[in-house]
């Protein structure tokens, strides 16, 4: 593997691989000393156009732990204010001969871009409404520990599924390992043509019973302004994940950051049902293990980027 | 009001003896091998093969009795980005990519910087193409002041000028009551309305077709009927007022439906299509190669069928490129960021050629029908192939492959959706206003002795 672009680079070996190489690193985040010498002398920039707290900061104390150096490089005040293009981004970062870089962007498909003007193993930390393949392997990490198997399991995604990268790379990560996915949300926020990667879709919650795990996105404020939903108060009614809605043996996941009171109440957060600081856990030690795979080792040496236009 | 002619710079008046070429035009009822002499601006001479003799010294060109000789090519909609964006495209690089075409004429939108929405506007952009345009060229005006959508341009005066008709192209003309006054105003001024149909609270955001292969890629999608729900409400004003209305780049089934009811009524609509619509879907969008991303979007394969079909049997009347060219620097970052268009004027003929004539699904004679029925269209004398009538040809080469973009293009821009692909059908030299404005490089003119 050069680059982890989108899940799709990953068939359920690959998948497996890196969720058993994370297993193995968990045990170095119990220990006293937090690190391992394994990506010692290589460096990792993180190259961030959203804002990101979580993220960036999991994947820079995955690289510390590895003892990678790290560069944080936000967008905002930098060069991108002054206009330059994202090439030109690249190719000026590039001259510091970066091992890896980590890419958020708010646009589909840059990190696949990226990868063809630089040499650097390209992390797609999110794409846009595109993918976001670091957070389906940890969640698949996580199920993993919880359920022991994910074959045969049925998963629920509720929510705002037209907005959401996550949703896209887990509903095929999910798949390939074996589950049955089913999207449910407002139809206003269910992408027409989604059914096409395989998954089911349900616009009420009548059926979230018949769930193994209930897997919430967040629902963002901003889509108010924009009357995808009437109210954040009906959409709670209709779709919040709370204590009537989530059966004892179900178990309840999200993203973060999580909104309290809308996609999910107070109590199922709180609930012994909910992995989600797991989840953020779990986000540490895949990373260590992507990047580990991207540049522990010989990594084939990567042609000269291409002049030409994608 | 009458429809001022096209304009162009100026030209050596060819003298040429095309021996033994393949005439096709449909229009004129010939296929079959002949001599062809262009002198004086028109078809001089046309006889059996080898019956016509080099009598004065003329540039000889070898047809080999394979070679077709075609009704020039006419373009009813190309962006020549003139004035303001010089830097993607201009009269000049912009004619000469319809020469190489094949084009013997074309129409350019107004969605300029300014826009082209006023009279002395349009003369001085008359008089730039008289010295600077390879091909003739032909101005639609704005329909409203810059686009707007708030007030009409001097329609009138703009006719006078020579507007063949007017158009928003790019920002089409969302409220059905100012669109309802242009078509009124019609019947003083004449000039056909272009129509590129576009409901902007349904494709707002919006960067490629809505359907799965947006779902799959999480980049906002168009639904078709953001076009085709204003085609059936812009056919039906067009009726009211009896206006003539022509409705740009069809993109989709419901689209091509209604303008079928709409002539099947009697209305004065006609329509165009592109070659990218033709030809490719929205899954060659799926590498979110920012070439692949235009207005309207590339819908699904049974909508590409269904634009064949009208094509095929005349509910679209014209194949037309939509050229549209934008900087490297413009369309080398995210699709989404990307600006919508595709260059298609050094294409389209093998394009379709490739796609459509070899596959079996248009023959040829009607792909050079459809491929020169744009001018007509915007009442404009359509290219013909007889004794007597203005030298508008174009020799092509059928068994040539080439691959598009291989040598480099003629257009300023580079941003072609066909490009890196195998293509036959080779545009060898184009004729129009009796001049000769196109020789393939590779393709010798064989001296006379």
């Amino acid at each position: 593997m050069n680059h982890l672009l989108s899940i799709e680079d990953l068939d359920r070996a690959g998948i497996e691989r890196i969720v058993a190489q994370a297993a193995r690193f968990a045990e170095v985040s119990d220990r006293e000393i937090k690190k391992v010498p394994a990506l010692r002398g290589r460096m990792v920039l993180n190259l961030f156009y959203e804002a990101s707290t979580r993220t960036r900061s999991s994947f820079e104390l995955a690289a510390k732990r590895l003892s990678a150096d790290v560069v944080n490089f936000a967008a905002s005040g930098s060069s991108v204010e002054k206009g330059e293009s994202l090439k030109d981004t690249i190719l000026t970062l590039s001259a510091h001969k970066p091992d890896a870089i980590v890419l958020r962007t708010p646009w589909a498909g840059a990190a696949e871009l990226v990868s063809r003007w630089c040499s650097a193993a390209i992390v797609n930390a999110g794409d846009g409404k595109h993918e976001h393949p670091t957070q389906a392997l940890l969640d698949v990490y996580t199920l993993r520990k919880r359920l022991g198997g994910i074959d045969g399991a049925s998963i629920w995604i509720v929510g705002d599924v037209t907005h959401s990268r996550v949703a896209r790379s887990n509903i095929i990560a999910f798949q390939r390992m074996g589950a049955k996915v089913t999207v449910a949300g407002p139809p206003t926020l269910i992408p027409r043509g989604i059914q096409a990667l395989g998954c089911e879709v349900r616009f009420t919650l009548d059926e979230l019973h018949s769930a193994n795990v209930v897997y919430a996105l967040r629902m963002q404020r901003e889509r108010m302004s924009e009357t995808w939903v009437p109210s954040l108060r009906e959409y709670a009614a209709w779709y919040q994940i709370n204590g009537r809605r989530l059966g004892p043996r179900q178990i309840l996941m999200h993203p973060g950051p999580v909104n309290r009171g809308v996609e999910l109440s107070g109590e199922v957060v709180d609930s012994p049902q909910a992995v989600i600081t797991a989840q953020v856990e779990a986000g540490v030690v895949v990373r260590m293990a992507v990047l580990y795979e991207l540049l522990a080792g010989t990594r084939e040496p990567q042609p000269v980027p291409e002049r030409q236009l994608a | 009001m009458a429809a001022k002619p096209l304009v162009h710079g100026p030209q050596q008046p060819a003298d040429l003896l095309l021996r033994d070429v393949h005439v096709l035009d449909p229009r004129a009822g010939i296929d079959a091998r002949h001599d062809v002499r262009v002198r004086a601006e028109v078809i001089a001479e046309l006889g059996a093969p080898g019956a016509l003799q080099n009598d004065n010294g003329e540039e000889v060109v070898e047809g080999h009795g394979r070679h077709r000789l075609l009704p020039a090519f006419f373009d009813p909609h190309v962006h020549l980005r003139t004035p303001g964006q010089e830097h993607k495209e201009d009269l000049e690089t912009g004619t000469r990519a319809a020469a190489a075409g094949g084009f013997g004429g074309l129409i350019a939108m107004p969605n300029t910087d300014p826009v082209l929405d006023s009279a002395p506007l349009l003369r001085s952009l008359r008089d730039a193409a008289a010295r600077e345009a390879r091909v003739p060229v032909g101005f639609l005006a704005a329909i409203t002041r810059g686009s707007e959508g708030e007030q009409l341009t001097e329609m009138a005066e703009l006719r006078q000028e020579g507007a063949l008709g007017f158009t928003d192209d790019g920002r089409p003309v969302q409220s059905a009551g100012m669109l309802r006054k242009a078509l009124q105003y019609q019947r003083l001024c004449g000039g056909v309305i272009a129509l590129h149909e576009e409901d902007r609270t349904l494709s707002r955001g919006g960067a490629m077709h809505e359907g799965a292969v947006s779902a799959a890629l999480g980049i906002t999608g168009i639904p078709t009927i953001s076009e085709s729900t204003m085609v059936a409400r812009d056919a039906a004003l067009a009726s009211y007022e009896d206006a003539r209305a022509h409705f740009q780049h069809l993109s989709c089934t419901a689209s091509v439906d209604a303008i079928a009811e709409a002539k099947a009524r009697g209305w004065k609509v006609s329509a165009e299509v592109t070659p990218h619509h033709l030809l490719l879907t929205e899954e060659d969008v799926r590498g979110m190669d920012t070439r692949m991303k235009m207005h309207p979007p590339l819908a699904t394969d049974a909508d590409r069928r269904s634009l064949i079909e009208g094509l095929r049997a005349g509910t679209i009347d014209c194949v037309a490129t939509d050229h549209a060219p934008h900087a490297r620097e413009e369309k080398e970052v995210p699709f989404e960021q990307a600006p919508m268009g595709t260059t298609g004027l050094e294409t389209a003929f093998a394009a379709l050629y490739t796609g459509l004539v070899l596959t079996g699904a248009l023959e040829l004679g009607l792909l050079v029908e459809r491929m020169t029925a744009g001018a007509g269209l915007f009442e404009l004398p359509t290219p013909r192939i007889a004794v007597g009538e203005p030298a508008d040809v174009t020799l092509v080469d059928l068994e040539a492959e080439w691959v598009a973009g291989e040598r480099g293009w003629e257009s300023r821009s580079e941003n072609c959706c066909f490009a890196g692909r195998a293509l036959q059908g080779r545009v060898l030299l184009t004729v129009t206003a009796g001049a000769v404005v196109y020789r393939e490089r590779a393709f010798s003119v064989v001296a006379s002795r």
